[in-house]
């Protein structure tokens, strides 16, 4: 990070230099006119040759993929103009299940996740204790597979003996996900925190801010605005993940899909749903891009402020 | 097809036919050989592996269909059915192969891994679309398995069960009837198998299950402690009673060799002898009338 500026300062440098060549010496002119040219060649030939290469891809994959001797069996089953058309509406309906329960588990992620990684990060020799619950923490619940984390907790925990409402699924399937996802998302965290680089710490401190305040005012602004596209990536999984809880009981669109899938034995509804979660994942993955441009436009662009 | 075709390649034409149902040459085999099928001769009924018989069930495989998960015995309703077809087929049970399969990879398209694949598979308009089955080899109805103190209990009519938590196993007629013949006020929960159905019954995250009736009795005898059979669903206009089918690819030609095995077993008196021995009596039920 800390290298950008130079990084800037020695190419204005360079095309400073180059522009003074340029007007002492207007040979040197014509030379770029060619090279330009050249380049310009060699981008419409890749180009040409990218076309041609796609072209011939699809048009293999159109003629010999039907010409497959299941092909007529596989397009019957998954992809079969009926059943997507009588199935899609219910796996609509079921997907708003998906979108309620991430909606209520990000916010407890992200503070959760926020908590443990100021835990980790504290340096007070008297709270070590609390390093050493968050490291055990993130080492847990990283370690473990999602599934088996909300399976375990989603039919373990209510077996205890709670009554309604207090043993949904939904609650423990939402709990589950955000003990696996804060701990991802605490790492997430911690990476940025680690990343604010040391001068910073000293430079609040010898303004007399104390260490609590330099991380809540110096440390904390810049390591989350550097780690959110990262963390977009985490929320984009969890988008997916969230349908795991259909395992421990709710209807949502997997299980929806599923169930869909077993009444007309045909594999249509799992497109359908597949299609459903692209149609909200890819704004989601192109938006993270735009920040993640922007954060190194951003970056790169600014001097030491 | 002609008849005088070397025996090895009419075997070979029917494996082809057979692994890629090629609809129209299997149909021809299957219409013309019905009569011949319980000779032994596996040239009528082609295998996927010739001499023996794979037979396909779940895994793992629950009671009272198949006892301790072990199909070979021939303990269990669906075991003792199989290994009985397979002998009208001409398999002894040691020329019989078991394989385990679940929903998804039996409805799979392209080549199967089995002859038939016998697992409560209740025959649908909509399934049989992809694959084929052969005739009911058993009629149930929906019962409903509730513990002891729970909003269930005492129901006699579907109206008293529109305000219970309902959950079934995922992908059956089970979920179907409750989702479009009981309509309850609550969504029911849907789980993988019926042993996480039984854990939110016994959680309390639900107050009845919905299953057929066999299952309903080991459920309740010998699986959740408390629970018991509130009641089952009457038979009528074949829309909330299961048939249960053996599962083919689809247009199988042996399909026609199985219903001819079937068909042979209900007259003798075999399948009605396996239901006595291996389900319980489903007379004592008290019916839950759909009005």
């Amino acid at each position: 990070m800390s290298d950008h500026p130079g990084t800037v300062a020695s190419a204005a440098e360079s095309s400073m230099t180059s522009d003074v060549a340029m007007i002492a010496d207007t040979s040197a002119d014509a030379q770029r006119l060619q090279r330009h040219a050249f380049e310009k060649r060699l981008k419409r030939r890749s180009g040409l040759i990218a076309g041609t290469s796609t072209a011939i891809v699809v048009a293999l994959l159109i003629i010999f993929i039907p010409r497959t001797p299941g092909w007529y069996k596989v397009r019957r089953s998954f992809f079969n103009g009926e059943v997507f058309a009588d199935t899609f509406p219910g796996l609509l309906s079921a997907f708003v299940k998906d979108i309620q329960i991430f909606a209520w588990c990000a916010p407890c992620i992200v503070i959760l996740g926020m908590i443990l990684a100021v835990c980790r990060s504290v340096r007070t020799p008297a709270l070590f204790p609390l390093r050493l619950f968050a490291a055990a923490y993130t080492d847990i619940f990283r370690g473990v597979p999602v599934i088996l984390t909300i399976l375990l907790i989603g039919f373990g925990v209510p077996g205890l003996g709670m009554s309604r409402p207090w043993n949904s699924p939904y609650l423990w399937g939402s709990v589950a996900l955000v003990l696996a996802y804060s701990s991802y998302v605490a790492e997430v965290f911690r990476a940025g925190i680690e990343s604010v680089h040391e001068s910073q710490r000293a430079a609040a401190r010898s303004l007399g801010l104390s260490s609590g305040q330099t991380m809540r005012f110096v440390v904390l602004p810049q390591a989350v605005r550097r780690v959110v596209p990262p963390l977009m990536n985490d929320f984009i999984s969890l988008q997916k993940d969230v349908a795991l809880v259909s395992l421990i009981g709710p209807i949502e669109i997997l299980r929806q899909a599923g169930i869909d899938k077993s009444k007309y034995a045909n594999f249509t509804p799992y497109v359908g749903a597949a299609i459903i979660f692209l149609l909200l994942t890819i704004p989601e993955t192109r938006f993270v891009d735009h920040l993640m441009t922007r954060e190194r436009r951003r970056t790169s662009g600014t001097t030491i402020r | 097809m002609n008849r005088r075709l070397g025996r090895f390649s009419l075997i070979s034409v029917a494996a082809l036919a057979a692994t890629f149902a090629l609809g129209a040459c299997g149909g021809d085999d299957s219409g013309s050989t019905s009569e011949g099928d319980a000779s032994g001769e596996s040239t009528e009924c082609p295998t996927i592996t010739e001499g023996t018989l794979t037979i396909a069930t779940g895994a793992p495989a629950f009671s009272p269909w198949v006892e301790n998960d072990a199909p070979e015995s021939g303990e269990g309703f669906e075991a003792a059915v199989a290994l009985a077809v397979a002998t009208e087929l001409g398999y002894e049970s040691d020329a019989v192969v078991w394989v385990r399969t679940d929903f998804n990879q039996a409805i799979q398209p392209g080549a199967k891994n089995f002859d038939f694949n016998i697992q409560q598979y209740s025959i649908t308009p909509e399934r049989s679309e992809t694959v084929s089955f052969s005739d009911p080899y058993y009629r149930t109805n929906q019962a409903v398995v509730a513990l002891a103190d729970s909003a269930a209990a005492g129901a006699t009519t579907v109206a008293d069960l529109v305000d219970v938590k309902f959950g079934a196993q995922a992908g059956t007629t089970s979920l179907d009837f409750i989702t479009n013949v009981i309509k309850p006020n609550t969504e029911p929960f849907a789980y993988d198998d019926n042993a996480g159905a039984k854990a939110a019954l016994e959680a309390g995250q639900i107050d009845a299950i919905v299953v057929d009736l066999p299952t309903g009795f080991y459920i309740a005898a010998v699986e959740i402690e408390g629970a018991s059979v509130i009641g089952q669903f009457p038979n009528d206009a074949g829309t909330t009673s299961d048939e249960f089918g053996m599962l083919f690819e689809k247009d199988s030609p042996l399909v026609a060799c199985v219903n001819a095995a079937l068909a042979t077993l209900t007259e003798n008196g075999t399948l009605a002898e396996f239901e006595k021995t291996w389900l319980s009596d489903k007379t004592g039920v008290p019916v839950i009338s759909l009005g």
